[in-house]
């Protein structure tokens, strides 16, 4: 391995677990629900998608062959990253969770729409 | 032709996936990826009832890219207001009324929001007319509105209807 | 170069890892509880890709890549389990 690739390797090794670390202060730091949910959604994509292309860069220079099935762990993941987060903020509605800005009107059913015609 | 490949570009990716689970491009490989491609489709055709189709290959791409750049700047951007002072955050609930009408436009756009600048999308409508997403620092509440559907939802109305 | 990127890494993972069991143990509600465990995952997959690099092992990356499946199959599952009251309907 140069120099070169030792270097590259170090940076994204180091911006995947800063991410990382920055997605989880924000779940512990911030306010409410609704915020936390911002951080760890985000900041552990990226995190982890780095770590998993430094992975991928070491495994293809160390190794025999080329090494992508990396990509698919990181495509899983900004695949069901929304998906979850999408989920996990329709369930916190749900239970009315409170929140440092007023919650919109009923979800329910008409509510929502009626809010859009004037918004 | 469409009988025996229903779905023609789910056989590619699936292929693709094979490959990229065991990691080789050996002939034998691709062949059994090609194979299962096209069976697993044929099988599970009961949940796929209508085919995708993409209109606009080139907006496609560029969408990605569009997308692929503002991934990297939310995070940038979230980043930093977490480590900034968490009571400065102005955070909001913003309605974005729906143009479009295809489901899979829908979800595609839905998941976008999740992943870029400081937004979240909550709830879908149940008439499908509008989103309810939640912003992490808004300064303008008609200003996001707008950015979405300028940057995301015209270019997916444009690869999925029209 | 890359050993000293490691140490730093692999502490601010574990950091991250501590951060996130706080969370859990607080609460206050249960999303924030589901999202503490689906961060927690993430956080996992992160500290696996990191010991595949560090012992040369490439066999880390299938205990990631289940680790990515079950756990979100967990989170949408506690997540109906909220909405609904029930998981299979």
């Amino acid at each position: 391995m140069n120099d070169a690739t030792e270097l590259l390797l170090s940076l994204l090794v180091l911006a995947g677990a800063i991410f990382t670390f920055i997605g989880s202060l924000g779940l512990a730091r911030l306010g409410d629900f609704y915020t936390r949910l911002h951080g760890p959604t985000k900041a552990t994509t990226l995190g982890v998608g780095s770590l998993l292309i430094a992975s991928a860069v070491y495994f293809s220079v160390t190794g025999e062959s080329l090494s992508l099935h990396e990509v698919l762990v990181a495509l899983f993941l900004f695949i069901t990253a929304p998906i979850s987060a999408h989920l996990m903020a329709k369930a916190a509605l749900h239970l009315r969770l409170t929140s440092l800005t007023p919650l919109p009107k009923e979800t329910g059913s008409e509510a929502s729409s009626e809010s859009s015609r004037n918004p | 032709m469409n009988r025996l490949l229903p779905h023609p570009i789910l056989t590619p990716m699936l292929a693709l996936v094979w490959l990229l689970l065991n990691n080789s491009m050996a002939p034998g490989q691709i062949v059994l990826g090609l194979l299962l491609g096209w069976a697993i489709p044929l099988f599970t055709l009961p949940f796929w009832p209508e085919q995708v189709r993409i209109r606009h290959r080139r907006t496609l791409l560029r969408f990605s890219g569009v997308v692929l750049l503002d991934i990297l700047l939310a995070n940038l951007k979230v980043a930093w207001l977490i480590l900034g002072q968490p009571r400065t955050l102005r955070p909001a609930f913003v309605v974005v009324p729906l143009d479009v009408r295809h489901e899979l436009a829908i979800s595609v756009l839905a998941n976008t929001i999740c992943l870029t600048p400081g937004t979240v999308s909550a709830h879908l409508s149940e008439d499908r007319l509008s989103l309810l997403v939640h912003a992490l620092d808004v300064d303008d509440q008609d200003e996001l509105v707008a950015t979405i559907k300028a940057r995301y939802e015209a270019p997916l109305k444009e690869i999925f209807e029209c | 170069m890359l050993n000293i990127a490691l140490v730093i890494a692999f502490t601010l993972v574990t950091t991250a890892f501590a951060l996130t069991l706080w969370r859990l143990l607080k609460g206050p509600s249960a999303p924030d509880r589901i999202l503490a465990l689906d961060t927690l995952y993430i956080n996992a997959i992160a500290l696996l890709v990191l010991l595949g690099i560090q012992l040369g092992s490439a066999l880390y990356f299938e205990a990631a890549l289940l680790i990515a499946l079950m756990g979100f199959v967990g989170t949408v599952a506690l997540c109906k389990f909220l909405l609904r009251g029930d998981i299979i309907e």
